[in-house]
């Protein structure tokens, strides 16, 4: 179930703007112009694949960046606007050949039928390198940009009112995550017979109604979309507390938590561990990335002086839920090797600006780890659950497959 | 002087779940891998097509309370491809049908606006409608639009839709390192809606894109999608392809832009064509005839008559006479997630008149279905459909036509490759693309040029 350290690491690297710290975009080899053209983001995708990384993620959310957690900010000195992430990584799907996509959707306030068609359908146009990162939204102005329901304002993340908020969204995800795995499983994966005798395109009996019926919605199913190459795309979840540790435990294939050191690291290791066997997915591949956000030079003092300057050019020093690290890929690779001591399978990498710190983790960081034996030397799978060690599911509608046998109504989370 | 030549326009509409696409042809590729999306896309290019058109249904057909699946069943997600299509092509415009009753307004301005980014200005939408409760059941709202309501939250939705488009001008990103003003207005994006479907306030996240909007399509032919098209589209994707009924919807549509203080140009006509082409126009003929029995084979005949029959007509033997018995109008329509069955408004005298044709022609319920049913709009020699296109164009039956081949991919490299370079000596068709947008290829202004002119005529 864990990873002893010794196996070789998987890396992503999570994009997002122009790099994760907010005055990135100041940096001279920073492009914030093209930040709304396909050619800025096949580039940064074109370098991380050049690195044999096992995947990307492509930041994303229902209304404009903020400085603050839950509300919106009026801020003119840092990037704002973006693009779809589900388009984004589309757009680059023709381009890539190895690398895995995985945009952020959010299950707040969108319709988990059409997510699940989109990341398929991603799936299909990358022959089986998609995935999604799956995040909730508990801002009132994003909710305003909906208009089907409000959300009451939130001062301090750990007060009793956000904690019961922010549980009723994380329910209403597990939810979007299980109509999607559903809708991907509905159509088995020989639904498609073409059989010329009888004038059959399908065989309807290989598509199945998912019939979900939950707190929030209910989605009759099938899906318009065939079953998906990898049949079950990537799913995935950052995660900073119980609530979602148990969202990653019962629906992921891949969390990221915030370790700031091993200890932590071990300790969210298992609490995730236990709630995944709770959830009785014990057998099954789970990982647990590490998030850091990284500033890498040749030389350690290189790397905080431009931690510093940017910091100074923010006008506050950047704070993060992620470890913030500076230092030279060496010792990088020495932190990485220290954390997943802990237990972690994987990192996701935040580049701290992405057209200098991404080629230091492609150039620099990734031989750094060939050398050690801890990363692959050739892309070794087609597919983004091929890279990472998940087996090719059955569908779950398949006759023989143990869920079949469960009442197709009954949710199972 | 003459008249000059009106310029055609031509669009791909990718074949799939319609009762066209011939998918037991030996040709016949995937409907759902991107290489057969590609291939399409860039015949397409080659042959210098203003766009390729996707369709969307939301929920797979049902007859009898079973998945329809005689036709081809299955699609991508529209935004999905759209997006992907942008990387293997340059210039084609990309146009997808979206919903806009199971679809909210931000997230789908979203969605243009970065398609239209990321294709660098190809977008367009087919704005469509639906309200029926059976598609509703995907959805988290279901079925909570009454019929007669849809047009009124579809006007309302792209015109929510529009104000997120315009809430960015295109002169907001400075990006100046020097003073750390990356925004130069704070309040970008910002926007207040109120209205009777959608009451939304805050700021959009994805800035002016290079189309300002997304080209606007309207499909549908009742008298409020034509009212809908004159007020708010750019093109119409009807469904009118014979010349006299081209013409006359054609002037009844143009005449309505007067009151919504457009002009005549600033609509454009598309209607769907399908096509059958061979070395001449005899062999096309014969060519013709084998399709429609491709396309109709004695089950599918079967589940078409139920269509106006509205029973169970499995027992019945294609090759043979038409039922005696009458259709059923009392109940619910055993076919659902379908709009052709709308076209029978009165199902007995369909059913009559259906009865007195086969027993003239001594036509099976098989025959009668191919018949019955529509024909290619153009068949003939590469040089026949040439001529026929010019003349639908020139007469004002149309400014051009979206064809929809019968086979996957391939079914439209053969119009590429023998119509396009006759359209092209004719003088009608673009030899090559002039601008890079969409709104170029269709020559419709930015909507910025648009305002302005508007402004300029205010004052």
């Amino acid at each position: 179930m864990s990873s002893p350290s010794a196996d070789p690491l998987h890396l992503a690297v999570a994009l997002d703007g122009t790099g994760w710290h907010p005055a990135s975009w100041r940096e001279p080899v920073a492009r914030p112009r093209a930040l709304f053209t396909a050619g800025y983001w096949a580039d940064l995708v074109a370098e991380a694949e050049r690195g044999l990384i096992d995947f990307v993620t492509v930041e994303d959310g229902l209304g404009p960046q903020s400085s603050h957690f839950f509300d919106p900010d009026e801020r003119t000195d840092q990037v704002r606007g973006r693009l779809d992430a589900v388009l984004v990584a589309s757009r680059v799907a023709p381009l890539t050949r190895h690398i895995g996509l995985v945009p952020t959707v959010v299950a707040t306030h969108t319709e988990p039928f059409h997510i699940s068609k989109a990341i398929a359908t991603l799936d299909h146009i990358s022959t089986g390198r998609a995935g999604l990162r799956v995040q909730i939204t508990a801002r009132p102005n994003e909710a305003a940009h909906f208009g089907r329901r409000t959300v009451p304002g939130i001062d301090a993340y750990d007060s009793p009112a956000a904690q019961e908020l922010i549980t009723d969204l994380f329910d209403e995800a597990a939810d979007h995550v299980e109509v999607v795995r559903r809708l991907w499983d509905s159509w088995e994966d020989d639904a498609e017979i073409r059989d010329a005798a009888t004038g059959r395109f399908i065989d309807r009996d290989k598509l199945h109604y998912i019939d979900f019926q939950g707190r929030h919605f209910g989605v009759r199913g099938p899906s318009i979309t065939p079953r998906p190459p990898q049949g079950q795309p990537l799913v995935t979840a950052l995660a900073h507390q119980t609530v979602p540790y148990r969202l990653v435990a019962r629906q992921a294939d891949v969390g990221y938590v915030t370790p700031h050191d091993t200890g932590q690291a071990r300790a969210i290791v298992a609490e995730i561990r236990a709630e995944q066997a709770a959830a009785g997915r014990a057998g099954q591949v789970l990982h647990i990335f590490g998030d850091l956000l990284v500033f890498l030079d040749d030389d350690p003092a290189e790397a905080s002086d431009r931690r510093a300057r940017l910091d100074d050019l923010a006008g506050e020093p950047h704070t993060s839920d992620a470890r913030i690290f500076t230092g030279t890929p060496a010792q990088l690779a020495d932190l990485l090797v220290e954390l997943a001591e802990g237990g972690l399978t994987g990192f996701r990498l935040r580049p701290a600006v992405l057209g200098h710190d991404l080629p230091r983790i492609t150039r620099g960081l990734v031989p750094e780890l060939q050398r050690r034996g801890l990363f692959r030397r050739a892309y070794e799978a087609d597919t983004l659950r091929g890279l990472l060690g998940l087996a090719r599911p059955a569908s779950r509608y398949a006759p023989g497959h143990p869920a079949s046998l469960v009442p197709q109504s009954t949710p199972i989370v | 002087m003459s008249k000059p030549l009106k310029q055609i326009h031509l669009a791909a509409h990718f074949p799939g779940v319609n009762n066209t696409t011939v998918w037991s042809d030996p040709a016949a590729g995937s409907h759902i891998e991107f290489a057969s999306f590609a291939h399409f896309a860039r015949t397409a290019e080659r042959a210098k097509f203003d766009f390729l058109f996707l369709a969307e249904g939301l929920r797979l057909r049902e007859q009898g309370g079973q998945i329809y699946d005689l036709d081809v069943v299955g699609r991508p997600d529209t935004f999905t491809v759209l997006a992907a299509l942008a990387a293997v092509t340059d210039r084609l415009g990309l146009t997808g049908t979206i919903n806009s009753t199971f679809n909210e307004p931000y997230e789908v301005a979203r969605q243009f606006a970065s398609l239209d980014h990321l294709s660098g200005g190809r977008s367009a939408w087919n704005v469509v409608t639906s309200w029926d409760a059976f598609t509703g059941e995907n959805f988290r709202r279901g079925g909570f639009l009454p019929q007669e309501e849809r047009y009124s939250r579809a006007q309302e939705f792209l015109a929510t839709a529009n104000e997120l488009f315009d809430s960015w001008h295109g002169d907001e990103i400075l990006a100046d390192r020097a003073t750390g003003t990356f925004l130069r207005d704070a309040r970008a994006g910002a926007f207040v809606h109120r209205g009777r479907h959608f009451d939304i306030h805050g700021r959009f996240n994805v800035p002016r894109s290079p189309q300002g909007r997304p080209v606007i399509f309207q499909a549908g032919d009742s008298d409020e999608g034509r009212e809908f098209a004159a007020a708010s589209a750019d093109a119409i994707f009807s469904r009118h392809a014979t010349i006299e009924e081209g013409q006359a919807f054609y002037a009844d549509v143009k005449k309505r832009l007067a009151a919504h203080g457009r002009r005549r140009d600033q609509l454009l006509i598309l209607p769907a064509a399908t096509f059958v082409l061979g070395d001449t126009d005899a062999e096309a003929e014969e060519l013709a005839r084998e399709v429609r029995r491709q396309q109709v084979s004695g089950a599918t005949a079967i589940k078409h008559l139920e269509f106006v029959w509205n029973r169970d007509l499995s027992g019945y033997d294609p090759d043979g006479p038409l039922p005696e018995t009458d259709p059923n109008v009392d109940e619910e329509h055993i076919s659902r997630g379908r709009a052709q069955v709308r076209m029978y408004r009165d199902p007995l005298a369909t059913a009559r008149e259906w009865r007195e044709l086969a027993a003239a022609h001594r036509w099976s319920i098989r025959d009668l279905v191919i018949h019955t049913g529509n024909r290619q709009t153009f068949v003939g020699s590469p040089a026949t459909v040439a001529r026929t296109i010019d003349a639908f164009v020139q007469a004002d039956a149309a400014d051009g036509f979206i064809l929809v081949p019968h086979i996957t991919p391939g079914g439209l490299d053969v119009f590429a490759d023998t119509v396009v370079p006759l359209l092209q000596e004719r003088g009608v068709f673009r030899a090559d693309y002039e601008g890079s947008t969409l709104r170029d290829h269709l020559g419709l202004a930015h909507p910025d040029d648009a305002r302005g002119e508007r402004e300029r005529v205010a004052s």
